[in-house]
């Protein structure tokens, strides 16, 4: 069996492989070198896994380009794989997120990008449409940005109802479509805003990631930007869960990929204070759906361990056990073949951490 | 189309344009006709320089006859038959 890391950075694509049971690491030389990869998929639904990667240059603009052969090729169209129709005067900035669909829709690939718009890919993620309604939605003039700019950051299609699709972006926080992407509604309720005096607005949050239950998939996770949540109806209304934590700050929710109610947060001490909690590294873990967290650290550094994790660099594997893993700004990969209980370095050394998915296959 | 220009590429974007450090473009008497026709003829290289609105990149510098084009009508530069339009990235990132 072989294990794949597929390490996003601000200068390149890494991949990590292990055919030891993940328990050593072949790390590559970089690909789509001095891009910045905020998105990495891998989709395990085809015979052979495709790796896909969202990368931006700064010269020369973002794009997507796939491999089928785990990195010793890649295929990137001549017309941009992503970009707005003409007519539309905006440019796609960033590639955020690349999520493969349902097992349903074996072809179907969604990616999200900054400005905040959401396209649909059939061809298993090589070109993208945009999704008109969710651009045409009368909210997007007032979506904001924050510091990291204004994009659609989470998608998260149903894994067995595909016209049901929930998407998360800062600012502007959750919206749903039951229709396939025909419609969309926010869906913000009890998640509460720092940032503006209405503390509970219809939309407009700065939601950082939200993550979905394995098995319960109407049961979700969220981490806000302050504030920790779960929602037991599809993300239709949301309770906090972040009293077990040491801080409600961060931007990174991984749920399990078969287990119901656990999850791995990385918090961090406030938005104003953006390091571990502790000056440690500790990922934490609730294993009963956010009722109670627990720190893992057994073989993460101590105290003196300033760097922060981004929302997109934790993962889960699809391993038994679970593997997760995650990624630092100061460019080390951590990761955990017990799902959590214990934890060695897979790479240090590398540029900023961007992005990191993980797969066995 | 108009009478040839060269069209002198770096180093980083000779791999779109199958190698070549330069190019023979006809155009069409703008640097907008050069850009378009290399968008008809090289779709990877052209959206290295220009986003999908057609606008040239930020830290993308294009410069006819040894002028930087923002310097005088952007992509509405004269470019005459003989001209060389030459891009160069501007220095940027870390």
């Amino acid at each position: 069996m072989t294990a794949l890391i597929a390490i996003g950075t601000a200068k390149g694509l890494f991949l990590a492989r292990s055919e030891d049971g993940r328990g050593s690491w072949q790390i590559s030389t970089p690909h789509h070198q001095m891009t910045e990869v905020y998105s990495v998929a891998i989709d395990t639904r085809r015979a052979t896994p495709r790796v896909l990667a969202g990368m931006i240059a700064s010269h020369f603009g973002p794009s997507v380009a796939t491999s089928d052969d785990l990195g010793e090729t890649w295929q990137e169209p001549d017309p941009a794989p992503i970009a707005f129709p003409e007519g539309t005067e905006a440019a796609v900035e960033r590639v955020w997120q690349l999520t493969p669909g349902p097992a349903s829709q074996p072809d179907r690939v969604y990616a999200g990008t900054q400005p905040s718009a959401l396209w649909s890919s059939d061809d298993g993620g090589m070109t993208y449409q945009l999704v008109q309604a969710l651009w045409d939605h009368p909210h997007r003039p007032t979506w904001g940005a924050g510091f990291g700019g204004q994009a659609i950051h989470t998608i998260l299609p149903h894994p067995t109802d595909p016209a049901s699709i929930l998407v998360a972006m800062s600012t502007g926080g959750v919206y749903r479509s039951s229709d396939g992407g025909a419609s969309w509604a926010p869906s913000n309720t009890g998640i509460r805003v720092l940032f503006q005096p209405e503390e509970y607005p219809e939309y407009g949050q700065c939601v950082h990631k939200v993550a979905r239950d394995p098995v319960h998939p109407e049961r979700l996770y969220l981490q806000n930007h302050g504030g920790v949540y779960r929602s037991d109806d599809g993300g239709g209304t949301w309770q906090s869960i972040a009293d077990g934590l040491p801080s409600d700050f961060g931007f990174a929710m991984v749920s399990h990929p078969r287990q119901p109610d656990v999850i791995y947060n990385f918090p961090l001490e406030a938005d104003i204070k953006r390091f571990p909690v502790g000056r440690s590294c500790q990922v934490y873990r609730s294993q009963d759906a956010g009722k109670s967290w627990e720190a893992l650290r057994t073989g993460l550094p101590g105290e003196g361990f300033y760097p922060t994790v981004l929302r997109d660099a934790m993962c889960v594997d699809n391993g038994d056990p679970a593997g997760v893993y995650f990624g630092t700004r100061s460019g080390e990969v951590y990761g955990s073949r017990d799902a959590g209980d214990t934890w060695s370095l897979v790479a240090a050394h590398l540029p900023a951490v961007l992005s990191v998915r993980a797969a066995d296959f | 189309m108009g009478e040839t220009v060269t069209l002198v590429l770096p180093a980083v974007l000779r791999g779109e344009a199958g190698g070549a450090s330069q190019l023979a473009v006809g155009g069409s008497g703008t640097l907008r006709g050069v850009l378009d026709e290399v968008r008809d003829r090289w779709p990877r290289l052209e959206r290295r320089l220009r986003d999908e609105r057609g606008e040239i990149r930020r830290y993308i510098n294009v410069y006819v006859d040894g002028e930087d084009c923002r310097h005088i009508s952007g992509q509405d530069t004269p470019v005459a038959a003989g001209a060389e339009v030459r891009v160069i990235p501007s220095v940027a990132g870390g």
